[in-house]
Formats: structure tokens, C-alpha cells, sequence
């Protein structure tokens, strides 16, 4: 049976040339960086050109570049490390209400230490309460983290035009950009855009799991959140994942290749997709249309199927796919971005999300709408009534 | 300190020509459980008691841990044995133990001395006075109390002298084996772990069935059933653990029945099947986790109804439990953190929302006359691709 794989979203298959990295430093030039002789030179090397490589894609200076654990870890040290190094500036912390739980965990914990947390309202669509986020912008603010692409429904933030207002009305707070689904789909430049932070994971760019990294400026002040043996300027200690950096490294310079022919194919996917779904009966697609959403992320509500049987019937036909909220009679509570954008409860009981890499094809998007549209309504006739 | 233990076991000690054999059942199943582990261990049965002598690189809590999953032990008695000594040297070795395991101890206490070894100068009186003695001028705190004393330190001479003073439980039970087969209606909820634990305790040798729903339910909810079924085998010795696709006869039942009747006639269809498999394994009946009015199909107008189609005993141990109490043996037992992951299990998928609680079986049988076309084979499907999957 063929796969389909339609859950780029959630992780990627490693591209051979990282993967090829990976084992090579594995098996070669394991040494550490923080060695003296030549094995932990060479190893330095990596990590070292992996740094060149990001930052030259980011437009900023090698050494803000520091690499982390993943995503998580990125976006942990941000806000924690960012609200505690200017708490003395300020105690307001500005954020959206359908942020990724490595962002919204970690900001309900420093609203537990006292911090004030506002969280900025988005429409059905996904877009943020431009207005408020006006209003609540004053000199009390010290730190505000956006998500770039919204990781559920492919919702895009203005980030830039975030950056703007932020210098404008809360000069002295830290600008935050939680760019995990957005990095190697967009062309971002923090300098210009005036982003102080910057989380990415490798793995949702055909680069390993356990990598990532945080852009950190040069002049924004941020406490550790790791302490250790001193390693990346002392901020984030710990022996480096040498092969994970040198392969994050090679995944971060094949995303910016052909750039704009990847995500123009990506995006022909998604619109084919999208076409599809409407014209299915009793299927809400959510998000931003057309050029305004993520070029790589479909959600869609099918009216009175439950999303983990769809699912797993999908699954069945080769076709991986991740269920948006999944619910059962066992409540487990809906998802924070379904909820924020305010979609009803059969909406969100029935959501899928598709999402693509370049490796996808057209094909598989048509034989995808193909199963869906044989599977649908044996799976609408048998539902709990 | 310790190098052995003794095992107590209560009812065993009460059946009277068989009485080896249940020993022999015991000991065989306490030398299974410890070849798991590290360490050398030989199981030694002698006049009316069972004695684990541990050597080699053995730890104490991980043998206690698997001792204590063996059903038909009642207590687990840490030993220390000496070398046979007199009473000088005996006294001594008293004094060690109470300061190594009963210090700064200010409770009461008694010395329960046997004198196995009739060759050993003094009497059991004698020694329990010598060392009473010997333990008072140790510790001064302490106080003798022959009628209700906390601590009893029991001394049994032998070819060599044992120690011992602390209890700590077992299951109590029956070792398994002695009693038969039958066969459990597993699901991944709460309730049939504990009742397939339960006829264990009774010696019973345990199969299972399990009943997923594919797409309906997940991989993971049957990868939840086969680590429940892991989790009571640590207890049971090896479970064989039929997996059946019912997905067929469930949408089958859902097309032609009244809905509210589904929850019940696929019930009976289950119980069918666990039947079929129970004959398969030589099962002398079957068990449920089923309680009184826990829920619709647990009143106990559908346990009629489903007990109907039943020509085995069906064994409901938990039949008259409050919820709170069969969670409290599912935590003991260690079932719980995985009885309550979160996944779909095949029974509420398509549960009406006002299902029958009153079901009448004439009402029953009659709608399941809808399903005289297909059932059979759907049914013959379901048990020739049934999975088996040894847990253990």
C-alpha cells in the first residue's frame, strides 16, 4: 500500500543529505566542541558553520544564533528567561489567545509567579484583535510573543507589522516570534522586522528531532534557563548535539533552496485541497483563504464524523493525517485554537488537519479527496445518535 | 542483613489430603516469579512451611515486590539465619538484630522461641527468657508484654537459628493453578482487570478476550489492553489474550436493531464469541467486571439478557462493588494509571443516548431475529481473524 504522508505539521521525514550528516559526525568527527584537541575542533566545526549557515537565512550574526533541545525549549527560554531578566522594567506580558502549548504553558507559569498575562482575542479566522493589541501596548509591557503560523488551522500573524507598533507604542519590551511552523515556509528577517527572539524547530523542516534553535539579538537581555558548563555564550549550557546542529544546519540550507518553487508547489497543494473540501457537503474549512493562510497547513471540520475514527480510516488506506481535537467520551478538553477562533462543538469533534511538504504531490492530494469522498458516508451513517 | 524468607501462607495450611498439592503450587509459582530477577533463590518447602533462601547478587525491595504478586502468600517474613550457636553467642546475635532492625524501638515485645532441634540445651522457654532478657538489657525503652506486644520476635532453632519479626502482607489467595480456567471479558476500563485479578486470587488460571472496533477504536486502546492484560499477568502467570475485530457485527447490529437495544444485543454477542474461545481453551466459565447498575447494561434486566445466551457460569466478582472500591484494587493492584488512559473503547463508540436499562429478553431475542442473514458468518469472520497474543 503507498503512504500518504499529510502530517507535515507535526513532524517531517529527515532529508537524506541531514540524515547522511547525522551519521557521519556520529560516527566521525564525534568529538566535543569544548575539547582542545583537533576531534573537538572539528566538531566545533559544525556547530560553527550550522550557525553560519541559519544566520546568513535570517540575515543576523552567528553568534545569535543558540541551539536548543527543540521548539519547546526555545520558546521556554524565551519567555521565562526574557520575563525574569526585565521584571524590574515592567510585569506585563502580551500574548495571543491561540498560541501552542510550549508557549502558553510556560506563560501560565510566570502568571503563577505574578506576571500579568493578556492574551489578544483572534476572529473566526485566526486573526489577531489588531486594535487591542494597539490598546494594550504601553510602557508596562516588557515582553510579547506572537506565533508566526498558527500550528492547527495555518493562521498567519502580521509579525512585521506586530514589530512595527511594538517599537512605536512599547519600545523597551521584548519581541518574541514563536516561528516553528512558519520558518522554511517564510522569508524572515527578525532584524528588520524588529524580533528580538526567534523559536524554530528542526524537525518540522526535514532536519532531526531533539534540534532547534533560538535567535536571540545581541542586545536583548535574557536569563539562562539551563545552567551549566558555559557552552553558547553561557546561556544555554550543555555538551552541543553535534550531528542534530550539523543536521539541523544542512535541513535549514536545502528549506531556503528553490525556495519559492517549493512553496508555490506546497501552496498548489493546499488550494487543490481546499478546493476539494468545498466542495464536499458539510465540511468547514477553517483558517485564513486562500494566499493569506500558511502555505502548508489545511484544517477542515467534517460535519458528524469524529475526527480520530476518520483518522484511523484514513490510516487504514495508507493516509496519515493528525486529528485537530481529538474527542471522546472520555472528555479531553478541545483544542486552544479551534476554541479561540470560536468553532462550534461538531466542529471541533470533527476536525483533521492536513499538512504538506514539497515531497507531496498532486496525486495524493486527488487520491485523498478520493478516499474522503468514498469513506464519508459510511462513516456519517454509523454515528453515535 | 536478611538472607532468606519466610513465607506464610494461611488457607493452604487448612485443606487437608491436598493439602502438597496447593504447596507444591505455591512453591512452583514463587520459583517461576523469582527467575525473573537476579540473584539465586531456592524455594524450599519443609514441615508446613515455605522458605526463600536468597544468595548472589539479589536485591531485597525487587524480591519482596515480586513475591508480593504471588497469589496464595499471606505474609512475606524477612530471615536472618545463624549459624547453630549457644546461648552466649545467640544472645549476641539478638541484640545485633534488634539494633539493626528495631532501633531506638520503645515498643512492647515478646519472644516466641521454637525449638525445632530437640538436641539444643535449653528449652523454647529457656531461650525466650534468655533472650528476652538479653533484648531488655539492649534497650531498656522496651517492655515486655506476653498477651498484646507489638513486636514478636520469633526464634527458631534449628540446624540453624532464624529471626524474624516483621510481617509484611502478601495477596492472600490461592496459588494459581489449583482451581481451573476460565476465561475474562477484558475491556480497557477500570472494572474487568480487577475482576479477572479477583478470580485469579482464587487460583484460577486466566484467558482473555478483548473486543476493538477498528477505526472505531485506536491502536492504542488495544495496545492499552494487552499492557492491562501484562499488568494482571504479573500476578496470573501468562494470559492468552484473544483479540477480536468486531467492527462488522457492530455496524451490522447498529443497521438493523432499535438503537437503544445495540449496547445490549452486542453484548450478547460478545458473550458468544468469549464462549467460543473459552470451549477453544478448555475455560470452565466466564468472567465479567460487571456490577449492579453500574451502568445501563449493568442492571439487572440486561445482565439477564445478556447472562441468556450464556451456557457456561458467567462470574462477576465485582457484582455488588461501589465504584470507589474496585478503584482502590485497581490502584493496589497497579491497573489503574493504565485503566483510565483516555482512549475510545468499543462499547460506548455508537451508545445510544437513552439505551434500554430495562431491556425485556423476549424484546432482545426478537430484534436479534434481524440478523439471521448475516450474523453467522459475520461472527465466524470475527473468531477466524481473532488475534492471540500471549501477555506475560
Amino acid at each position: 500500500m503507498r503512504e500518504i504522508y499529510f502530517d507535515n505539521a507535526s513532524t517531517t521525514i529527515v532529508s537524506p543529505a541531514a540524515a547522511e550528516t547525522v551519521f557521519r559526525v556520529m560516527r566521525e568527527d564525534y568529538g566535543n566542541p569544548s575539547s582542545m584537541h583537533a576531534k573537538g575542533v572539528r566538531a566545533e566545526k559544525y556547530v560553527k558553520g550550522a550557525a553560519e549557515t541559519i544566520a546568513k537565512i535570517l540575515k543576523v550574526a552567528p553568534n545569535e544564533i543558540y541551539f536548543t533541545s527543540g521548539g519547546t525549549e526555545a520558546n521556554n527560554w524565551a519567555l521565562i528567561g526574557g520575563a525574569r531578566a526585565n521584571k524590574r522594567a515592567g510585569n506585563k506580558i502580551i500574548t495571543t489567545q491561540m498560541e501552542h502549548p510550549a508557549v502558553s504553558e510556560p506563560l501560565k507559569m510566570l502568571e503563577k509567579e505574578g506576571f500579568e498575562i493578556v492574551r489578544i482575542p483572534v476572529d473566526e479566522s485566526g486573526r489577531i484583535d489588531m486594535g487591542m493589541l494597539e490598546n494594550e501596548l504601553d510602557e508596562n509591557v516588557i515582553l510579547i510573543s506572537m506565533m508566526y503560523v498558527n500550528n492547527e488551522i495555518g493562521a498567519v500573524t502580521p509579525v512585521e507589522e506586530i514589530g512595527r507598533l511594538k517599537k512605536r507604542k512599547a519600545p523597551g519590551a521584548l519581541y518574541h516570534v514563536d516561528a516553528i511552523q512558519a520558518f522554511g515556509k517564510y522569508r524572515i528577517f527578525p532584524r528588520e522586522a524588529g524580533i528580538d527572539m526567534l523559536s524554530v524547530s528542526g524537525h518540522k523542516l526535514h532536519g532531526p528531532k531533539g534540534t532547534g534553535f533560538l535567535y536571540k539579538s545581541d542586545k536583548a537581555k535574557v536569563l539562562p534557563l539551563i545552567y551549566g558548563g558555559g557552552q553558547m555564550a553561557s546561556l544555554r549550557s550543555g555538551t552541543e548535539n553535534v550531528p542534530g546542529i550539523a543536521g539541523l544546519g544542512v535541513a535549514a540550507a536545502e528549506a531556503y533552496t528553490d525556495f519559492d518553487e517549493k512553496i508555490a508547489h506546497i501552496r498548489t497543494l493546499r488550494n487543490r485541497m481546499v478546493a476539494g473540501l468545498s466542495d464536499m457537503e458539510n465540511v468547514v474549512v477553517h483558517g485564513m483563504p486562500g494566499e493569506e493562510g500558511a502555505p502548508h497547513i489545511v484544517n477542515a471540520a467534517f460535519i458528524g464524523v469524529g475526527s480520530e475514527v476518520l483518522l484511523h480510516t484514513l490510516e487504514e488506506r495508507g493516509i496519515y493525517v493528525s486529528a485537530g481535537s481529538a474527542c471522546s467520551t472520555h472528555k479531553r478538553s478541545g483544542s486552544p485554537t479551534l476554541t479561540a477562533i470560536g468553532a462550534a462543538k461538531e466542529e471541533m469533534s470533527s476536525s483533521v488537519r492536513f499538512s504538506f511538504s514539497e515531497l507531496n504531490t498532486e496525486d495524493e492530494v486527488d487520491e485523498t479527496l478520493r478516499v474522503l469522498e468514498e469513506v464519508l458516508p459510511m462513516l456519517r451513517r454509523y454515528r453515535r445518535r | 542483613m536478611y538472607n532468606s524468607f519466610l513465607i506464610k501462607y494461611g488457607e493452604i495450611g487448612l485443606k487437608g489430603d491436598n493439602r502438597h498439592i496447593f504447596e507444591d503450587a505455591l512453591a512452583k509459582r514463587i520459583r517461576t516469579v523469582l527467575t525473573r530477577i537476579d540473584g539465586d533463590f531456592e524455594v524450599r518447602k519443609t514441615r508446613g512451611r515455605i522458605y526463600v533462601f536468597c544468595s548472589g547478587d539479589w536485591n531485597f525491595d525487587e524480591t519482596v515486590d515480586r513475591l508480593s504478586h504471588v497469589f496464595g502468600i499471606v505474609g512475606i517474613c524477612p530471615v536472618v539465619i545463624y549459624d547453630s550457636c549457644d546461648i552466649e553467642q545467640l544472645r549476641e546475635h539478638m541484640v545485633e538484630y534488634l539494633n539493626e532492625e528495631h532501633p531506638d524501638c520503645t515498643s512492647t515485645f515478646k519472644v516466641k522461641a521454637r525449638r525445632v532441634d530437640k538436641e539444643y540445651p535449653l528449652t523454647s522457654m529457656e531461650v525466650d527468657a534468655e533472650l528476652g532478657e538479653a533484648i531488655l538489657m539492649a534497650n531498656p525503652k522496651m517492655k515486655v508484654d506476653v498477651h498484646n506486644p507489638e513486636i514478636v520476635f520469633d526464634v527458631e532453632i534449628r540446624e540453624e537459628i532464624y529471626i524474624y519479626s516483621k510481617v509484611i502482607p502478601g495477596p492472600g489467595g490461592m496459588p494459581v493453578g489449583t482451581a481451573g480456567r476460565a476465561m475474562l471479558l477484558l475491556s480497557g476500563g477500570i472494572d474487568s482487570p480487577v475482576a479477572g485479578w479477583m478470580v485469579a486470587k482464587r487460583g484460577v488460571t486466566i484467558d482473555a478476550v478483548y473486543f476493538h472496533a477498528p477505526p472505531y477504536t485506536s491502536d492504542r486502546a488495544k495496545q492499552k489492553v494487552v499492557d492491562l492484560a501484562k499488568i494482571i499477568a504479573q500476578y496470573t502467570g501468562p494470559i492468552r489474550l484473544h483479540i477480536v475485530n468486531f467492527t462488522d457485527i457492530q455496524l451490522y447490529i447498529y443497521d438493523q436493531c432499535p438503537h437503544e437495544e445495540l449496547t445490549i444485543i452486542m453484548r450478547r454477542y460478545m458473550m458468544r464469541i468469549a464462549e467460543h474461545f473459552a470451549a477453544e481453551n478448555g475455560d470452565m466459565g466466564l468472567v465479567t467486571g460487571e456490577s449492579i447498575g453500574q451502568v445501563a447494561s449493568q442492571t439487572m434486566h440486561s445482565l439477564l439478557c445478556t447472562n441468556a445466551v450464556c451456557e457456561l457460569p458467567v462470574y462477576r466478582p465485582l457484582i455488588g462493588f461501589d465504584k470507589n472500591d474496585i478503584v482502590d484494587i485497581s490502584r493496589r493492584i497497579g491497573a489503574y494509571d493504565t485503566s483510565i488512559l483516555p482512549y475510545e473503547d468499543c462499547c460506548t463508540i455508537f451508545v445510544a443516548k437513552h439505551p434500554v436499562t430495562k431491556p425485556q429478553l423476549k424484546i432482545i431475542e426478537r430484534s436479534e431475529t434481524k440478523l439471521k442473514e448475516k450474523i453467522e458468518e459475520l461472527m465466524a469472520t470475527a473468531i477466524e481473524t481473532a488475534e492471540l497474543v500471549i501477555a506475560k
